[in-house]
């Protein structure tokens, strides 16, 4: 069995999430995800915003960094740009990275920094108790959608990829072995990177939601989860009311902290002798 | 006269670019504002040359979340700004007093509130730089009034946020900001640098919040294998939340007094001819420049008037006014504001001496001449 005590700070536990809560699935994917890789702990900085899954970096053994809410890919930004050895590595949920976060998520993609973004997906504000978030399906109950939701949510992804990121993926708390993988491959893209994982949050979406337990909740997501490659084998109406799991996109592009080394280059032509 | 060698005749701005060079920065995030942009366009053009990093962020919050990232890892960091984009920097700067992550924020004034007058002066935001974020802090904020003062200012406000390891604030105005005037770049070996105490120790030992003797904890570089935790929530000496209430106040107040108790190594502040005086006027920024002139004429008319000349307007410095106004029987604070430090002022004198303001809102410098009537009047 993996261990995780090398990677955990293991006198922080127990963490503070709901019993059935997807986010520790997440997180222990992340850590078999870096330990595959062979990053250096000392090497690697978790940056975070603020709600129940920006908890995350609190428990893991790296240069660990819990900011405002929405604000983590802008700290993350500094960190990287000062110092682009570090693999910089952001967690959020769908409220942080999405409401109040919107601008600065939009402008890393852009700018294509190489910062792999974890964002957890649970359709809900979670830390404060079951309000709407961007993700919160129309129709769906939250504390401020007493009767039902009437905004459309956004599509994360298509967000990502119209912004300008190189890598988008999707997971899911169910398929948490494919979640190392597009982990690892998001880490590895040089460039901004997303992977959005759909996740229970079985306490402020599911109870207002009609899933009795996470269980419910983890079947949903296998039910509704199909890959990119049975995707391309289903019709319009197969698909219908299905999200798409697997690495949906992934271009190269120019990274913004390569782009500036070579500027500095090229306006230091001997800075090198 | 043969002109001085190295001899500078630069804006305020450029003078505040300099003075950061010279402290050692070499980040800065920020988002164009008047009357602050030449700071970032500097930066811009000059840090790249130098090894140095600039960015241009989406907006003041990701700017001041960027700077606070930079500094993490080591890297003197700074961002400058105006009226609004210092009113959208402040939860972070609130980030940076808790989690005491060294920077440097400038605020080039304007008038407000709100957009108000984009290229037009004011000193509007003395207690926006005290206050403007939430929760019980301290702060430190330089307000200097010459070009040369503002180079000297800003490498001070470099030394101070290492030392301090807290977001340091240097309040220029319009006027400052954007007035020309000769600066000679003193020799490097005269200017003393400040950096911030980095563990000795090793990293298994490492306490990020220890509480030191002088109240600062001493500071890892993140990727420098000291693997730590920061976080905007009050946490204990390991850097991670806690609830417990003992440890929740030891922590708030050491934030508060490792300020205070350094108060006489951080305030700085300049008189004139206050022996004799009757009034003492009280100004600093661009409206220390009219005091100045003001105080020269009415001399030359006989009236026996002073100057106290805060440069560090925050923490202010008490100590010395409280001791003028044994004496002393009127304060007229000359600002261009509704009375920001007068207000502070008049906590301090605590009624042994009347205060009084001379002012204006609408972008104008304050005239001397109204100054000099103000004193007649009051004498
Ligand atoms: C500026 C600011 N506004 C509001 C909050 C309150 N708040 C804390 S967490 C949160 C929402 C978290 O939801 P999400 O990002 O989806 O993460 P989750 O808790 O579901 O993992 C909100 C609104 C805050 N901390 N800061
Ligand atoms: S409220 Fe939801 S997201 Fe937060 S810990 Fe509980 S189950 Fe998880």
């Amino acid at each position: 069995m993996f261990n995780y005590n090398e990677y955990l700070r293991n006198e922080k536990l127990p963490h503070i999430w709901c019993p059935g809560c997807g986010d520790g699935t997440v997180l222990k994917a992340i850590i078999r995800a870096i330990h595959n890789l062979q990053i250096r702990k000392d090497d690697l900085v978790m940056v975070s915003g603020i709600g129940c899954s920006s908890r995350t970096p609190g428990y893991v053994d790296f240069n660990t960094l819990h900011t405002t809410h929405g604000r983590a890919l802008a700290f993350a930004t500094g960190v990287k740009h000062a110092k682009p050895g570090l693999k910089v590595l952001v967690v959020s949920g769908d409220g942080d990275a999405t409401a109040i976060g919107g601008n600065h998520f939009i402008h890393a993609a852009r700018r294509n920094i190489d910062i792999t973004m974890i964002l957890y997906n649970n359709y809900i504000y979670g830390m404060t108790g079951g309000q709407a978030s961007p993700t919160t399906p129309t129709g769906s109950f939250a504390s401020t959608a007493p009767y039902g939701n009437i905004d459309p949510n956004f599509d994360i992804c298509a967000l990502a990829q119209a912004a300008g990121a190189s890598f988008v993926a999707r997971g899911t708390a169910y398929h948490a072995p494919q979640l190392d993988r597009l982990i690892e491959k998001a880490i590895l893209n040089r460039g901004f990177s997303l992977v959005e994982v759909m996740l229970q949050c079985p306490i402020a979406y599911g109870r207002r939601n009609r899933f009795k337990t996470a269980n419910d909740m983890l079947k949903w997501q296998k039910e509704h989860a199909v890959s990119v490659d049975a995707a391309a084998k289903m019709t319009a109406e197969e698909l219908e009311g299905k999200f798409l799991t697997g690495v949906l996109f992934q271009k190269e592009r120019p990274e913004f902290t390569a782009q500036y080394e070579h500027m500095i280059e090229r306006l230091n032509p001997h800075s090198e002798e | 006269m043969e002109p001085k060698k190295n001899a500078l005749f630069v804006q305020g701005n450029h003078a505040c670019f300099l003075g950061a060079v010279r402290a050692g920065c070499q980040f800065f995030a920020g988002y164009p504002i008047t009357p602050s942009t030449e700071i970032a366009e500097l930066c811009a053009s000059e840090f790249p040359k130098m090894g140095g990093r600039f960015i241009q962020m989406e907006d003041e919050i990701a700017a001041m979340g960027a700077v606070i990232g930079a500094s993490l890892t080591g890297l003197k960091s700074m961002t400058a700004t105006s009226g609004p984009g210092f009113s959208l920097k402040q939860e972070n700067i609130g980030f940076a007093i808790m989690a005491e992550v060294p920077c440097v924020i400038v605020d080039v004034q304007r008038g407000g509130p709100s957009t108000g007058l984009p290229t037009q002066s004011s000193q509007s935001d003395v207690l926006q730089a005290r206050w403007g974020t939430h929760g019980d802090h301290e702060i430190i904020a330089l307000a200097p009034s010459t070009i040369p003062e503002i180079y000297t200012a800003t490498i001070r406000c470099f030394n101070l946020a290492e030392r301090y390891r807290t977001p340091v604030i240097l309040l220029l105005d319009e006027i400052v900001g954007h007035m020309r005037e000769v600066l000679v770049e003193p020799p490097a070996d005269s200017i003393e640098i400040w950096n911030r105490t980095r563990p000795t120790c090793s990293p298994a030992e490492y306490l990020p919040y220890r509480h030191t003797e002088s109240g600062i904890p001493e500071m890892a570089d993140f990727g420098s294998g000291y693997r730590y935790h920061v976080t905007g929530l009050c946490h204990d000496e390991t850097g991670f939340p806690t609830n417990d209430p003992k440890k929740i106040d030891r922590h708030v107040r050491r934030l508060i007094s490792k300020i205070g108790r350094h108060r006489d190594e951080i305030i700085e502040y300049s008189t004139r001819a206050i022996e004799d005086a009757d009034v003492v006027l009280v100004s600093y920024g661009s409206s220390a420049r009219s005091a100045k002139r003001a105080l020269d004429d009415a001399r030359a008319a006989g009236l026996k008037v002073g100057l106290f000349k805060p440069m560090t307007i925050w923490p202010f410095p008490e100590e010395a006014l409280r001791l003028l106004a044994n004496r002393v029987r009127n304060f007229i604070v000359c600002e261009t504001n509704m009375g920001q430090m007068k207000l502070e002022v008049e906590r301090i004198v605590g009624g042994k001496a009347a205060v009084h303001l001379v002012n204006t809102l609408n972008g104008e410098p304050i005239t001397p001449q109204s100054i000099v009537d103000r004193i007649r009047e009051v004498m």
